[in-house]
């Protein structure tokens, strides 16, 4: 249709011609592979004084996304505010009345910003693989190792994913003060310490990012999960899901 | 062309707008006057179709705003100057609702120096005045040469330069033979510009008519007479065929006579006046006088120096007013 090339050209100006793009995705790279980077080189200084058990599940992909953690709170920050600045400038209604067909104006904008992040999470998966594994010396992993490019390239989709995630919760609650509120707590801490609390866990593995992470492992051998990775990697993708969908219809009903 | 037919909305258990029903012509400058709150915002968002009406509808030049190709060629719409990301150049701004319409790039340049914005058409527009921003805003409304414009209170927050400039800008534009709706709570800023009135209280039709037949209606002149011997005056007055009516305060108010006639006319009958007065009722006066019933927010105000012409609106203060919105 004639029509969404158009909004998806305006909206690839949009997110090109604000500062907080640069920003936010130069912050996750350097953050994720950064501290990648430095885990990885205390994982290595650190790996005689592990115990037998320890050192058969060590898993060194695993361990050179350790920044990840981190790292996807810049992401959250990027998906939330591509959306959530139209509502904060009042640029919103400036744009539904250019683009009336909300379904066109939601996924041209959220595709765009997917596309992007998709790129920039690749190139921050395989970066902090590589410079990762490099401070591993003789524990690293190969890219041919089995498994292991399905992680890194898993890493990136996580990545991506998250943002997305973020995009459709950021329409639904239009304030980015709110969405941030919600967002980057539960990502942070919420979700990790129900997923560590065995009383939870059952149910905590089913949060977008604990099942989505599954993907970016190699080695899982104390691992009880009932799913693979990509079937949590397929659970997170249901949670991306219901969170366009959500976003959706409310925007299509909504007053701007 | 704008139709609007029962148009309403209604937010929780305010109806902000009521079955608005009129016609938009193109060729004129239209104003749509009303009091603060009255629902020219939401009724102008509605056309744009921002806000879903509760009932009724809105048809421009026969279609509904969602069923528009482009819709930034039909109309163009200037709500909220602050309607825009302030991180974005001025340029980018337009680009990227030039692109999101296919109007070519080189449209943006024009605009920009339509409303003399060159100059800082890289700078973002976080930095810009409140001119700067309303001209930015209209460069977005021209852009892709509609044939329908909206303008809400475009003159707010610019200098006597700035509304000279939109004043004629909306002329020319209607000249071409475009649609142009103006909102605005000043009834004088629209004597200046508008050829039709538009004017709603509490979001109904109050009045629609063209600007000459509210002049002639509304703009009343008299003259006001004050005497100790008012019933005398009174009877010679009529004796000349002159009728006058007695004003609450207790002076006379001639339609439309000659002052000097009047006093001639006393002097004669050797007639003590304390004052003679020749009076212009404002359309300002003649536009609060037909809102005065819908007003929702009246300011407490000191008394007003000297007598008001025309009547007070009724309940203008906070003690009554709480009550007459609360039932
Ligand atoms: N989104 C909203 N939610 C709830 N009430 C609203 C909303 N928008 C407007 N209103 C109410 O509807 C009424 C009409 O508001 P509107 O902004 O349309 O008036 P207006 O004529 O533009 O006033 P002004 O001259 O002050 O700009 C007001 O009472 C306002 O409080
Ligand atoms: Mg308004």
């Amino acid at each position: 249709m004639a029509v969404a090339t158009q909004v998806l050209q305006s909206e690839w100006t949009k997110i090109k011609s604000v500062r907080s793009t640069v920003w936010t995705l130069g912050l996750a790279l350097v953050v994720t592979v950064a501290l990648g980077i430095l885990i990885s080189a205390l994982s290595k200084s650190n790996f005689d004084k592990l115990s037998p058990k320890e050192r058969l599940t060590f898993d060194p992909t695993f361990t050179s996304f350790a920044g990840m953690g981190l790292g996807q709170l810049a992401m959250i920050v990027f998906g939330v505010l591509v959306v959530s600045n139209e509502y904060s400038t009042g640029m919103i209604r400036t744009s539904l009345a250019a683009v009336p067909q909300r379904g066109t104006f939601l996924f041209s904008k959220i595709t765009i910003a997917t596309l992007l992040t998709l790129a920039v999470s690749m190139v921050t998966s395989f970066l902090a693989f590589f410079l990762g594994q490099a401070m591993l010396g003789e524990h690293k992993a190969s890219i041919g190792d089995p498994g292991v490019l399905r992680a890194v390239i898993g890493g990136g989709l996580y990545m991506t994913l998250i943002t997305v995630f973020s995009m459709g919760i950021a329409t639904m609650l239009r304030s980015p003060m709110l969405s941030l509120g919600i967002l980057m707590p539960f990502f942070f801490l919420i979700s990790n310490i129900l997923g560590a609390v065995p009383a939870t866990k059952k149910v905590a593995q089913y949060f977008p990012d604990q099942a989505g992470r599954k993907v970016m492992q190699v080695i899982t051998l104390d691992d009880d999960a009932p799913y693979g990775p990509w079937g949590g990697f397929a659970i997170m993708v249901l949670w991306v899901v219901a969170a366009l969908v959500g976003a959706y219809v409310v925007l299509r009903e909504r007053d701007a | 062309m704008i139709e609007l037919q029962g148009l309403t909305k209604r937010y929780g258990d305010k109806l902000a707008v009521d079955g608005l029903t009129c016609t938009v012509r193109p060729g004129i400058v239209t104003g749509f006057l009303g009091p603060n709150g009255a629902g020219k915002s939401t009724t102008m968002r509605m056309m744009l179709d921002l806000d879903r009406p509760t009932a009724g509808s809105v048809h421009l030049d026969g279609k509904h705003y969602r069923q528009l190709r482009d819709p930034l060629k039909v109309v163009g719409a200037l709500l909220d100057a602050k309607a825009m990301h302030g991180g974005r150049s001025a340029y980018n701004h337009l680009l990227c609702l030039a692109q999101s319409n296919g109007i070519p790039r080189a449209r943006v340049a024009e605009v920009l120096d339509t409303v003399g914005l060159t100059s800082v058409a890289k700078k973002r527009s976080k930095g810009f005045s409140l001119g700067m921003g309303q001209r930015l805003g209209i460069a977005g409304a021209l852009l892709g040469d509609p044939q329908v414009l909206l303008f809400d209170e475009p003159v707010n927050g610019l200098d006597p330069e700035g509304i000279h400039w939109i004043r004629n800008l909306m002329k020319n534009l209607a000249s071409q033979g475009r649609t142009v709706f103006v909102s605005s709570h000043l009834m004088s800023e629209m004597a200046l510009t508008a050829e039709h009135l538009i004017v709603i209280g509490q979001g109904r039709l109050l009045a629609d008519t063209s600007m000459a037949d509210f002049i002639a209606q509304n703009s009343r002149s008299y003259v006001r007479l004050r005497s100790p011997e008012r019933e005398r005056l009174l009877d010679v007055l009529s004796g000349s065929g002159i009728t006058a009516v007695t004003a609450g305060d207790g002076s006379l108010e001639v339609d439309g006579a000659d002052g000097a006639r009047l006093g001639e006319l006393a002097a004669r009958h050797q007639i003590v006046l304390h004052e003679l007065s020749p009076q212009q009722a404002s359309l300002e006066e003649a536009f609060m006088q037909l809102t005065a019933e819908s007003v929702e927010y009246h300011a407490h105000s000191a008394p007003a120096p000297g007598p008001a012409p025309g009547p007070q609106p009724p309940g203008s203060g906070w003690g009554t007013d709480w009550q007459k919105k609360g039932s």
